[in-house]
């Protein structure tokens, strides 16, 4: 397939069409931007759904591959492969699915240069999905490097107070990672003598104490990402000063990028260091979770309580991708799901109150059910998701992944699973306490008495993230048929790894 | 002389010769029509560019081995005689503008640039060291053109003593070097070594005053004192063409003295080339970060530059990457050529009488304002820091994997994790002109902001189509040896 008809280059590039188009407005066509951009995500998101058509979810190998050569430097030769399978189709969805929410819920909040602004978001969706689909470690790196530039901007330009602080952060953290994953790429490169991820992962055949070194080094750039705790100190800043949209698209889909590069990365080409580790990767993922949890609880502002809430449920992710089994890993894939729609409901939701009131202080509420019903029942849908309520999404993705980590050989130990089940408890207290402050006691504040509630496009963005957390709660078995196939396969090479250590 | 030495050396003969009916033809040239110096300059520019790509002496070495026309040589004349258009760009309106449009400034520089073009055919030390000469001498006129502005003619000065100490360098070096084979000739050289009829330690000490020489020239810390001053006093376009073309000129001497004739000295000096590679990469980048004026900031960051090409040439003793050693320093001086002359053509464009226009805070509100013109800067800021998809990325790259190919992991994360460093000063500039209120003010000038557009979008599309270029500097690099 070439280079314009293959449908995965299609969903990439697309959104590049609507930067062109946008580039031809002036900056004070504002209406016109906005809808520009919002049509073509809601193409690229018609894209997706087709390639979710031509997907088979039966095959566990990759699927519409794209593979072209691209540069030649010296003896290597640099392939231009994209390719999408059960571990990264959900993804792209996510992805092209969180976008047009994002860009409709800037409509009042972005009034100050418009056009960069749109401009940036496609940009960053364009990195994303290529972060996703590229099965050619170069042009993943490409790509991935390629997010931090607009996301540095949404945050500088459009944040809070701190956002110049908070975006430079955030672009130096990730670049740390990023860097020594280069090293590590090229080192492939050099001894492996290819880039493909599909012939790394048959070639295998890289010693154990070398697989560590690269594992470490892959693993440096998506824990930073995750962000796992400790590494996770650049998340609250960039989190809270990044305006509404930029939240949601971090939260929802960039953390997931960290966590996807050790499903795609880390566990296929260096399986015997991922078995190795496996025990040390979920005490950082338990830490991770309780300490989000605990931290979260302390919180006077809202949209920092969200924030460090990711760190938590990151870490239920991380703890199911190294249980190693499939319920681990399917439930750890889901929970990216989960947690795209759940965290970035919140920041939206967070958002629509902010721009109504202009603070975030908890301290500022109370009692606002009686003034925004509407506002409250679906905060409250979304807030019981997140704490993983049975029959919300939350709890089926969570539970597989309990279930994984009690169970996996790989970590060799129950109590990882059971002081992560604490993390569930904890994540009820402090999401309830979030609620009763903003919702519940008296009205007893001047300016909360006059709040009106949702507009129709407010619901129009939020709306369909709650049909989804219904949708994954009650019936997550289409999700799970769709990856299951490509975890069993990712797993047995690991099983093959593990064989031939013992 | 024989028709193929003439050949050889054609592209310089073209230039010496331009240069000197230039000077001449200057005088006769009426207020009217004075952009015609420039012109004709960089017509002569052209035409040698154009000899250079034709490569007539292709593969044949000249006047009794002395002179060397080969596909390194031809790939560095096409750099530095399309820096010299560049650099004429440029210069044409901004010596107006700064009052100090002198017509020697041209002529001046075909000058120089056939110097450099000398440095790299050199297959001779007393060759390399007349080259360093040639092109030096101009750009120490050069640098103090803007007299009597005070910076510049400490520039001259400073640039002009320090040179010359460098150059004494250079000489004393190729003596002990003669006195320790009896030929200054680099094939000779290889010869005597080979024959065990060289003097090692007295050769060992010549080329390490050859390094420190070249050391000077190409900025390496801790040669690099006269760097900051010197491009902060000379006129703009003069410190964007001298970071590319004296560096480049540098670094065409040291890979070709090294690889081709020294590569026997690789055990003594590796360690040396490792700590000056390391030095350079951290003390160009962690002083850039604390500079408020931007262009002593690009100053350490051309230093800084020069670390990272030599992270390369550490490796030069190893026969089985020689080759990637010098494909990828020529590709990254290309890769920097680009970049640098773009950022500095942002800061022509930016830059006011009298110094005026140069702070950081001078940046503030260029976004808004002036959107391409930021929008370009910004890209040559993330080339500069070698974020994908630019050249400066591909550059890198291909450095690091010349590095980890010679086992020097430790020298690759300690330039990775300079590079870091340097995203940090690099950034400040894209804060400044994003994130920040401001009302700058810019010099509406066709050719500058021609080199700007052009710049960015060379930077951009020469990553993404980088198959030729790369295929290009493998080919140039295949017959040094």
């Amino acid at each position: 397939m070439t280079f314009f008809s293959n449908p995965l280059n299609l969903v990439t590039l697309f959104p590049l069409v609507g930067v062109l188009v946008i580039l031809l407005f002036k900056q004070e066509q504002k209406k016109e931007i906005r809808w520009t951009a919002l049509i073509v995500s809601l193409i690229t998101f018609g894209l997706s759904i087709w390639v979710l058509t031509l997907f088979d979810p039966n095959n566990p190998d990759l699927q519409l591959v794209i593979n072209l050569s691209w540069i030649e430097i010296a003896d290597w030769e640099i392939s231009y492969q994209m390719g999408v399978d059960g571990l990264s189709i959900l993804l792209v969805l996510l992805t092209t699915f969180l976008t047009p929410i994002s860009l409709l819920s800037t409509w009042t909040a972005v009034e100050d240069r418009v056009k960069d602004f749109m401009i940036f978001f496609l940009l960053l969706e364009v990195g994303m999905l290529g972060v996703f689909l590229a099965q050619d470690l170069f042009l993943f790196y490409v790509f991935w490097e390629f997010t931090l530039v607009p996301m540095y901007f949404l945050i500088g330009i459009w944040g809070g107070p701190q956002r110049m602080y908070a975006a430079v952060k955030f672009f130096l953290y990730t670049m740390t990672g990023s860097v020594l994953m280069l090293l590590a790429i090229l080192w492939l490169g050099i001894y492996q003598g290819t880039f493909s991820v599909p012939d790394l992962t048959a070639m295998g055949g890289i010693p154990a104490q070398v697989q560590l070194w690269l594992f470490l080094a892959f693993a440096a750039a998506f824990a930073i990402k995750v962000p796992m705790w400790p590494l996770h100190s650049w998340l609250p800043d960039a989190h809270v000063q990044a305006p509404t949209a930029g939240s949601v698209i971090l939260a929802g889909v960039l953390l997931k990028m960290g966590t996807y590069g050790f499903l795609r990365f880390n566990l296929p080409l260096f399986p015997k260091a991922a078995l190795q580790v496996a025990p040390w990767m979920a005490g950082l993922a338990v830490i991770g979770i309780l300490y989000g949890a605990a931290v979260s609880y302390y919180q006077k502002d809202v949209k920092m309580l969200v924030a460090y809430s990711s760190v938590s449920h990151l870490g239920f992710v991380m703890l199911g991708l190294f249980a190693l089994n499939p319920q681990g890993v399917q439930g750890g894939i889901l929970q990216m799901v989960n947690h795209g729609i759940s965290t970035g409901a919140l920041f939206l939701l967070v958002g629509m109150i902010y721009e109504r009131r202009h603070t975030r202080e908890m301290d500022d509420f109370g009692g606002l059910w009686k003034v925004m019903p509407v506002y409250g029942a679906l905060t409250l849908v979304v807030t019981l998701s997140s704490m993983g309520l049975p029959g919300l999404n939350g709890f089926a993705g969570e539970f597989p992944i309990l279930l994984g980590a009690f169970g996996s050989e790989a970590i060799g130990s129950p109590w990882y699973a059971g002081l992560a089940a604490l993390g569930v408890i904890l994540a009820a207290v402090y999401l309830l306490y979030m609620f009763q402050k903003l919702f519940l006691g008296p009205l007893d504040k001047e300016e909360n008495k006059l709040l009106k509630d949702l507009t129709v496009r407010e619901l129009i963005t939020i709306i369909p993230l709650v049909i989804l957390i219904f949708w994954i709660g009650l019936y997550p078995k289409p999700f799970f048929t769709l990856m299951a196939p490509a975890v069993e396969k990712l797993l047995s090479l690991v099983e093959a790894a593990s064989l031939a250590m013992y | 002389m024989t028709t193929i030495d003439f050949y050889a050396i054609l592209p310089i003969i073209i230039l010496v010769a331009w240069a000197s009916a230039l000077l001449l033809l200057d005088l006769f040239i009426t207020r009217k029509v004075e952009g015609l110096t420039a012109i004709l300059a960089a017509l002569g520019l052209a035409i040698a560019l154009v000899v250079s790509a034709l490569n007539f002496g292709a593969g044949s070495t000249a006047f009794n081995g002395m002179i060397e026309a080969d596909g390194f040589s031809s790939y560095l004349q096409i750099l530095f005689t399309g820096s010299g258009i560049v650099g004429i760009a440029l210069a044409y309106s901004y010596l107006k503008r700064m009052g100090i449009n002198r017509g020697e400034f041209y002529p001046l520089l075909l000058y120089s640039i056939s110097g450099m073009i000398l440095m790299a055919q050199a297959a001779d030390l007393i060759v390399v060291f007349l080259a360093l000469e040639l092109l030096s001498i101009p750009l120490y006129i050069l640098a103090g053109i803007a007299r009597p502005n005070p910076a510049s003619e400490e520039a001259a000065l400073k640039y002009f003593l320090l040179g010359a100490f460098a150059g004494g360098f250079v000489v004393y070096g190729v003596a002990l070097s003669f006195g320790a084979t009896g030929t200054t000739s680099l094939a000779g050289i290889v010869a005597a070594v080979d024959s065990a009829s060289a003097d090692m330690p007295l050769l060992l000490v010549g080329a390490g005053l050859i390094l420190i020489g070249l050391g000077f020239k190409v900025a390496l810390v801790p040669f690099h004192m006269w760097t900051p001053d010197v491009y902060h006093g000379a006129p703009t376009p003069l410190t964007a063409f001298m970071a590319v073309g004296a560096k480049a000129a540098g670094f065409a001497a040291l890979l070709r003295i090294f690889l081709a004739a020294l590569p026997v000295l690789a055990g003594n000096f590796v360690l040396i080339f490792w700590i000056l590679s390391a030095l350079t990469m951290f003390a160009g980048n962690l002083i850039a970060i604390v500079q408020s004026n931007i262009k002593r900031m690009l100053a350490y960051s051309s230093i800084a530059h020069a670390g990272y090409i030599m992270m390369a040439v550490v490796a030069f003793g190893q026969e089985l990457i020689s080759r990637d050693v010098v494909a990828s320093s020529l590709f990254y001086l290309l890769a920097y050529a680009v970049t640098n002359f773009g950022a500095w053509s942002v800061v022509i464009a930016l830059e006011g009488a009298e110094g005026k226009g140069l702070q950081l805070e001078d940046y503030y509100g260029l976004g808004k304002k002036y959107p391409v013109l930021a929008a370009a800067m910004l890209v040559f800021m993330l080339s500069f820091i070698g974020v994908p998809p630019t050249i400066g990325f591909m550059g890198k790259f291909y450095l690091f994997r010349t590095v980890l190919e010679a086992g020097y992991t430790w020298l690759a994360v300690i330039g990775v994790l300079t590079s870091l460093l340097s995203a940090y000063y690099y950034l400040r500039v894209v804060v400044n002109m994003y994130m920040r209120q401001g009302d700058p003010e810019i010099y509406q000038d066709r050719l500058v902001q021609l080199v700007t557009v052009v710049g960015a979008v060379a930077v951009v599309l020469l990553s993404i189509f980088a198959t030729p270029l790369f295929r290009w500097v493998s080919q140039a690099a295949l017959n040094l040896f």
